[in-house]
């Protein structure tokens, strides 16, 4: 049983991470991790910068709830989820989703489900900086699609 | 009843202000929407019908038709940016 979430302002070390997520757990064969990071360019736009606002509280609400239907859906053994917040730099790590399994297709899989809900249902917004100013990051109606095909519809995009 | 409410990213930033305490007669969040609308500016613009809002109720991601209690916790926010 090893299922965690956190929300920062520091950076993290995926090899820690992972390291943790399968210690005392010979159960576990496969890991599969996602790191976010932060792009060059938004929407045809050169940023250099992000500020991530979020509600605390209820971000790790969401995320806790988004791990207990991962589990229901996936054979997993483990999953961690660390978010940043604040003044994240070009290349900077935004996210961690990493995932433990007995066998590799259950965390694949697991990993991009939780991946696809975090995006539509958890409570971040993104600010971009760019030479032109800073602006708040649009929704994607792709990302609604994302979480559709696991039968979970999102109108976060609208 | 008292509630409080809190805002979010451009929502807050366009209401001035990140949560406040407020006394409501609505029963549903709809109704509080518009009750807050009527109160005028900068209600009206921030909360206007037709933008893109996503609403919380005690931390749980709601439709319109949520009814509200004493002492909850509502969030007024745009469409989520994480990941």
């Amino acid at each position: 049983m090893n299922y965690s979430v956190s929300i920062q302002k520091e950076d993290f070390d995926l090899s820690h991470e992972v390291a943790h997520l399968r210690k005392g757990d010979p159960r576990v064969g496969a890991v599969c991790s996602f790191v976010g990071t932060v792009r060059s360019h938004g929407d045809g736009q050169t940023v250099t910068a992000l500020e991530l606002e979020h509600y605390a509280g209820m971000t790790e609400k969401s995320i806790e709830k988004m791990i207990t239907l991962a589990r229901e859906r996936f054979d997993i053994w483990g999953a961690r989820v660390v978010h940043r917040v604040g003044v994240l730099n070009l290349e900077d790590q935004i996210v961690l989703v990493a995932v433990s399994s007995a066998h590799r297709a259950e965390s694949f899989k697991a990993c991009e489900f939780l991946m696809d809900y975090l995006k539509t249902q958890a409570p971040f917004w993104k600010r971009e900086c760019t030479p032109e100013g800073s602006h708040w990051v649009d929704a994607r109606v792709s990302d609604d699609q994302a979480l559709a095909k696991w039968g979970i519809q999102s109108d976060n995009a609208i | 009843m008292k509630i409080i409410i809190k805002y979010f990213a451009s929502i807050r930033e366009s209401m001035g202000r990140g949560e406040e305490l407020y006394e409501t007669s609505a029963n549903d969040l709809q109704a509080l929407r518009l009750e807050l609308i009527a109160i005028g500016s900068p209600y009206s613009e921030s909360l206007a019908i037709g933008k893109a809002i996503r609403v919380a109720l005690n931390q749980e991601l709601v439709g319109a038709s949520a009814l509200i209690k004493t002492n909850d916790e509502i969030a007024f926010f745009p469409p989520v940016t994480g990941g």
